[in-house]
């Protein structure tokens, strides 16, 4: 083609800007930078090590028991049945099945901590300020508009094949609608309640968390489902980058047609999902559905505390 | 009184305009002297307020009357500084509030003032209680102390027993009661009334008027009550502004702004307002002298006697039992005569003079 000149009706094919071997620089440049990465690497890792070995650590029933609780107290007796049953099915499908979901879990939960940790001051700027929230809105539809694949390259090429890599990548996927939803939910909030907030010599702190902050729960634990919801369907795509857990499985069914490892970690990430689902939506339930009583007043807590007072 | 007065709230010529090139248009105004309108079109900035002027004294309730859209709720805002002016200063007890620091500007807001809005604001998160006791929180007063206060301010509302609820629990007339309960729960220097009893339905209004106007009698706080209802003006304030375009058109006594209305704005205002209540003897009297001096020497044994600061309703009360005018007499001397026709007239509005 070289030889043929420049051709004016294609090109693209005689110009070569060079991006190609250019990228190939960075990579050589992070290969031989890699103890520049290594603190947050290292950080990471402590992290998703820590949460996994203790969820590996307690007992699958202790584990049952403490969920069905936890969705009791958020979603109400419905959830906590739907929740149970779900766990139940999981366990059931394979005898290694609970600890693949756990070592998924475990991901999950580092990822959605740390999007948490990066998305909830980065939604209140955007809902505070006009100017944040144009400069922040095209990086979010980047994040959710490049297809996965597209960023792999790079994290791995940083970072390394491994658990941290797929945390990373998780949290560019699942980031998004938690900074969007937090944004519009303090946009949200009665602005005449915020003026009277004023009116009565609230601080803009005390704004934020007295006012602004309680009257967004909702919305913002919207976009913490949705987050979760994200970085769990993300775990198939983070096992091609060697993170282990019933994403893999899929993966390795996929390469051997093997169904009945499809099945195994399809359905277990689904019952995963499910279980997550149910726990944050219920969550999400204004004090209005609740009766207008505390979270401290109903459920297993609720319970409790009810029988200590009969004490007194 | 006008000489006894202490002023606790004084603006100085606040001019609110609205827009992006607001301080080149106020500049405009001064060197130009520009109209509302020439400002609309050469700079695309809204006057909200112009020129505002007045004083409040201690414990006097100031009324500020005017339509929708006059700038009377933007007005307001300038007293405890929700909005900046654009030019001119507030004073409150002497303090430029325009010059105060964040810090300072809070402190004076969470003790000085209470806000009462037309739109209720309330925190739909929080109980009654906590609603109520919002400004001592923001200070950092102590739990118990807060629950003593908000229950006492619960109480001035008749409210008691409702302070575990939440705002969506209790009907309109019962939240603005909160906002009431709210407003007075720092016990404020001053009292600023948005529009507070508007959006009521006329009797739980008329409810909420009585409990508010017992309440100022007790309490005698300084305040600012916003209104666009002539006849809740009249009843609640102890002066008037009437405003009009971002402009106070007239501020003055209930009974001045409906005998001498300023133009014939305030004029067209107050056509349908009673005087009955408002319009006093001393007004429609004809001099003691004057009258002897028409009719003769007089036998006024008979004649029903009055006091010059009684209104037409009394005086027709007087009128009614007998045929003889209505002698008006002040510390057992008679100052004047109030005829039947002066009377009728009277409640007419129109001067006996001008008339016949």
């Amino acid at each position: 083609m070289a030889d043929e000149g420049f051709n004016w009706l294609n090109p693209f094919a005689s110009i070569d800007l060079g991006i190609a071997s250019w990228a190939d620089g960075i990579k050589q440049w992070a290969i031989s930078n890699r103890e520049m990465i290594q603190p947050i690497k290292r950080f990471f890792e402590t992290v998703i090590v820590g949460i996994e070995s203790a969820l590996q650590a307690t007992p699958p029933m202790a584990m049952l028991v403490v969920l069905v609780l936890i969705a009791w107290q958020a979603a109400g007796r419905r959830g906590a049945i739907v929740v149970g049953a779900c766990l139940v099915i999981l366990g059931l499908l394979a005898p290694e099945a609970w600890g693949l979901a756990m070592t998924t879990l475990a991901i999950v939960v580092a990822s959605v901590i740390l999007c948490v940790l990066i998305g909830l001051p980065l939604g209140v700027l955007a809902g505070k300020s006009d100017r944040f929230e144009g400069f922040i809105r095209p990086v979010l539809d980047t994040m959710q508009t490049i297809p996965a694949f597209v960023y792999l390259v790079p994290v791995v090429m940083m970072i390394g094949i491994g658990n941290v890599s797929g945390v990373i990548v998780t949290i560019i996927f699942a980031l998004p609608p938690l900074v969007r939803l937090t944004s519009l939910g303090i946009r949200g909030v009665n602005p005449s309640v915020v003026e009277a907030a004023r009116a009565f010599g609230a601080s803009p702190g005390q704004i934020l968390r007295k006012v602004e902050l309680p009257l967004a729960t909702p919305t913002i634990l919207a976009g913490l489902n949705q987050t979760i919801m994200l970085s769990l369907s993300m775990v198939v795509i983070a096992s091609m980058i060697s993170v282990k857990g019933l994403g893999n499985e899929v993966l390795r069914a996929m390469g051997r047609l093997d169904a009945g490892k499809a099945i195994v970690g399809g359905l277990g990430i689904v019952m995963l999902a499910i279980v997550l689902d149910r726990i944050t939506q219920g969550l999400g339930r204004s004090g209005r559905d609740r009766g207008h009583r505390h979270w401290w007043e109903t459920g297993p807590v609720g319970l409790i505390t009810a029988m200590f007072k009969k004490t007194t | 009184m006008a000489d006894a007065r202490e002023d606790v709230i004084r603006c100085e010529g606040i001019w609110k305009i609205f827009g992006d090139r607001s301080r080149q248009a106020m500049e405009a105004v001064r060197s130009k002297g520009l109209s509302k309108k020439d400002i609309r079109e050469e700079f695309d900035c809204v006057v909200g307020v112009q020129d505002a002027s007045f004083s409040v004294g201690r414990g006097e309730i100031f009324c500020i009357m005017g339509l929708s859209g006059s700038g009377k709720s933007t007005l307001i805002r300038h007293i405890n500084r929700l909005i900046e002016p654009t030019s001119g200063t507030v004073f409150i007890e002497g303090q430029n509030v325009n010059a105060m620091n964040a810090e300072t500007l809070r402190k004076l807001r969470a003790e000085k003032i209470g806000m009462v809005f037309q739109a209720m604001a309330l925190m739909p998160h929080r109980t009654v209680r906590d609603n109520v006791a919002f400004s001592l929180e923001v200070r950092g007063v102590s739990e118990t102390e807060r629950a003593k206060v908000a229950a006492k301010a619960i109480d001035m509302v008749d409210l008691t027993g409702w302070d575990r609820k939440y705002p969506d629990e209790l009907s309109g007339g019962m939240q603005q009661r909160v906002g009431l309960a709210r407003a007075l729960a720092a016990d404020p220097t001053i009292l600023l009334m948005d529009e507070p009893f508007s959006a009521l339905d006329p009797l739980i209004r008329r409810q909420l008027q009585g409990t508010f106007m017992e309440l100022s009698a007790e309490l005698h706080k300084t305040t600012i009550f916003i209104t666009h209802d002539l006849d809740e003006a009249i009843r609640i304030g102890d002066r008037i502004a009437i405003m009009k375009d971002g402009v106070l058109v007239q501020i003055g006594t209930p009974e001045e702004i409906v005998t001498q209305p300023a133009d014939d704005y305030v004029a067209d205002f107050v056509a349908g307002i009673s005087k009955l209540d408002l319009v006093t003897a001393a007004r429609i009297m004809q001099p003691f002298a004057a009258y002897v001096q028409a009719q003769g020497p007089q036998e006024t044994g008979g004649w029903p006697v009055g006091k010059p600061e009684m209104n037409l309703n009394e005086l027709v009360d007087l009128a009614v039992g007998t045929d003889h005018p209505i002698l008006i007499a002040a510390e057992g001397q008679p100052v004047g005569v109030v005829t039947k026709r002066a009377l009728l007239r009277g409640i007419q509005g129109r001067d006996e003079e001008r008339a016949a």
